[in-house]
């Protein structure tokens, strides 16, 4: 069980409104992802959630009942925090059975689910070490393990991943998704990557200066941004964005066309352009192109083995489905 | 320091503050030894013989001398539980956000820079007087017989004095490593279910066993050679029930004239204050490492 709702939820820091009214439903064994810029609200959001800040005003449900002022213990929640906050002095086993101390389940008990978690996470082996002679990932597999013992409502996530070096990040984000689909428990999952939020989200919750953007499926976000915030943070490389007469030629303030929905011709298109820098990724090639009349260079997309230089001349169709067109307000135009 | 070239030159940098601080040590040192196996009074002037171990068995024979070991444990040992039990509780409340935190931490620490004589007769005339002391009139105000601290319970006295000005330096070095808390293991541990006592007992308490360690220590050092608070209070007494070591060497020495007799004491001084260094540094000094 792990329904969580938020109504009318407000927070101040002083005179500060950090995150004015906001509602938000949180199904039952959904992965939710909150996904914004630093200083956005999200982290705040995931701690009213938890209970660590009190919320100024509004009420935060938890299966049907009012945990408001419920204390962060009694509301069934677990959280990895960024730092993962293991306690130092106590060994990976003595760490994972601290919740269960706490809530004083019997010791056979203890022993079992610690062996489950290990056997899950791969700690095993580390079960008597400290966590200062683990090295990251397995610190991260700890502070899961801690939380899973509880068995909670709901998993809490705070940017768990990005202490973490590139290629680790990518692993620990499958085991977490994994782990979702194997225990089928809410999970909500802070971090300011997109891409984060775009591979293990089934829910995205777009959050810029404390207002909810957006929230939908990863492909919804893709596909129909809500405004030209969410149609700039969701993708990678960024969507690039027209004004002007260009734009009007569409009925339109702005549009938006993503790298991947350009077409690259040597002979003929809508727009001509010159290439500026690029960047091979082997499978793909990114260029900027400046395009005559346009204020910003366009980033585009062409296959791994594209013969273009700088400096080349070259044509370019958007494709017209897949275009975005915004009205002054920022807003999407159906 | 990496190479062959500036390791021999910071070697030469570094030995004539070496040899200074050796010879600063070195030669008290070899003086006190050699003084403790003569026959050596200031009343009787002239000829200053070889004594053998007579100084030693003498000292060591003397009923004082029991008393003074008793006293010297005490004094450590109960300034010691009061100052790190007293700063640890100070240290929380000093670690609760509260307006006029920078001055009331500030004035927390003061008593550390009062000098130890001033502080004893500070004690000894304002506060434990019997007649013009403040607990006195507290005492008389409610009633009651005042105490006359330092006939009726003359070590406890001294411990009290010792303990307020060596509680502001424990406040301060564990207040330090409190605040050096990550915020999120306690965040985490709330989460885990534990209550302020347990968050005290299993994340505060060993966050700061090194601390502590390192407050034992320093204190333990010092406490050994408590003098001017003695000297200004009690001079010792009444009878011997505030001599402690240091102290009774000063009477040997100074007030019976007895230089060589003053000296053994000090030798053993210096052997028991090692005994007590390697001791605790066995029993908590593992917790400096970790």
């Amino acid at each position: 069980m792990g329904h969580i709702q938020l109504k009318g939820v407000e927070k101040c820091f002083g005179d500060v409104m950090v995150i004015p009214p906001l509602d938000l439903e949180i199904e039952d064994g959904e992965f939710v992802v909150f996904v914004g810029p630093s200083g956005c609200g999200k982290s705040t959001l995931l701690r009213l959630i938890a209970g660590l800040e009190d919320v100024t005003e509004g009420t935060v449900e938890i299966d049907g009942h009012d945990a408001t002022e419920l204390p962060p213990a009694k509301r069934g929640l677990a959280m990895v925090f960024q730092s993962y906050a293991l306690y130092p002095h106590m060994s990976v086993r003595r760490n994972i059975a601290f919740p269960m101390k706490m809530a004083r389940i019997p010791q056979e008990e203890q022993e079992r689910r610690i062996s489950e978690a290990a056997r899950v996470l791969n700690l095993t082996d580390y079960l008597d070490r400290r966590p200062g002679q683990l090295s990251g990932g397995q610190r991260q597999r700890v502070a899961i393990g801690r939380a899973i013992v509880r068995e909670p409502a709901a998993f809490l996530f705070d940017e768990p991943l990005s202490n973490l070096d590139a290629a680790l990040r990518v692993g620990m984000r499958l085991e977490i998704s994994e782990l979702h689909k194997r225990l089928a428990t809410t999970m909500i999952y802070v971090t300011h990557d997109q891409v984060e939020a775009m591979t293990m989200a089934d829910k995205i919750v777009v959050l810029q200066a404390g207002v909810i953007e957006q929230v939908g499926s990863p492909l919804e976000l893709y596909r129909a941004p809500q405004n030209l915030f969410v149609a700039g943070f969701i993708g990678s490389p960024k969507m690039n964005f027209v004004d002007g007469t260009e734009a009007a030629k569409h009925n339109a303030h702005t549009i938006g066309i993503r790298p991947e929905h350009i077409d690259v011709s040597a002979e003929s298109g809508e727009w001509t352009g010159i290439v500026g820098v690029s960047e091979h990724l082997g499978s793909d090639t990114y260029f900027r192109v400046s395009v005559d009349g346009f204020a910003e260079p366009l980033t585009v997309r062409a296959g791994g083995e594209v013969d273009l230089h700088y400096g080349d001349t070259i044509h370019l169709t958007p494709n017209l489905d897949q275009l975005h067109r915004f009205d002054a307000a920022a807003t999407r135009l159906a | 320091m990496a190479t062959k070239a500036s390791r021999s030159a910071a070697r030469l940098m570094i030995s004539p503050a070496v040899v200074l601080l050796l010879g600063w040590m070195l030669v008290p040192l070899s003086l006190t030894i050699y003084f403790s196996f003569l026959r050596y009074n200031l009343i009787t002037p002239g000829a200053n013989p070889f004594a053998g171990w007579d100084n030693y068995y003498w000292f060591l024979t003397d009923p004082s001398f029991k008393a003074a070991m008793a006293n010297t444990l005490l004094l450590v040992g109960g300034v010691l539980l009061i100052t790190v039990v007293g700063g640890i509780l100070f240290a929380l409340l000093l670690d609760q956000p509260m307006w006029g935190q920078g001055i009331i931490r500030i004035m927390a620490i003061a008593p550390f820079f009062v000098m130890p004589t001033v502080s004893g007769l500070v004690w000894k005339n304002m506060f434990m007087n019997p007649v013009n002391g403040i607990f006195g009139h507290i005492a008389q105000g409610l009633g009651l017989q005042p105490l006359d601290f330092f006939s009726q319970i003359p070590l406890l006295s001294i411990i009290l004095i010792v303990s307020w000005q060596w509680l502001p330096f424990a406040t301060l070095i564990l207040l330090t490593a409190l605040q050096s808390l990550d915020q999120e293991q306690l965040e985490a541990s709330e989460m885990d279910g534990a209550g302020s006592f347990s968050r005290f007992l299993f994340i505060m308490l060993p966050h700061m066993a090194r601390a502590i360690t390192v407050v034992i220590l320093i204190q333990t050092i010092f406490l050994l050679s408590i003098f001017a608070e003695i000297l200004v209070t009690t001079n010792g007494g009444p009878g011997v029930s505030t001599t402690n070591l240091t102290y009774l060497i000063y009477v040997s020495s100074l007030l019976q004239f007895d230089v060589g007799m003053g000296s053994a004491g000090g030798v053993i001084a210096i052997i028991l204050a090692n005994i007590v260094a390697i001791f605790l540094m066995r029993m908590i000094g593992k917790n400096l490492d970790a």
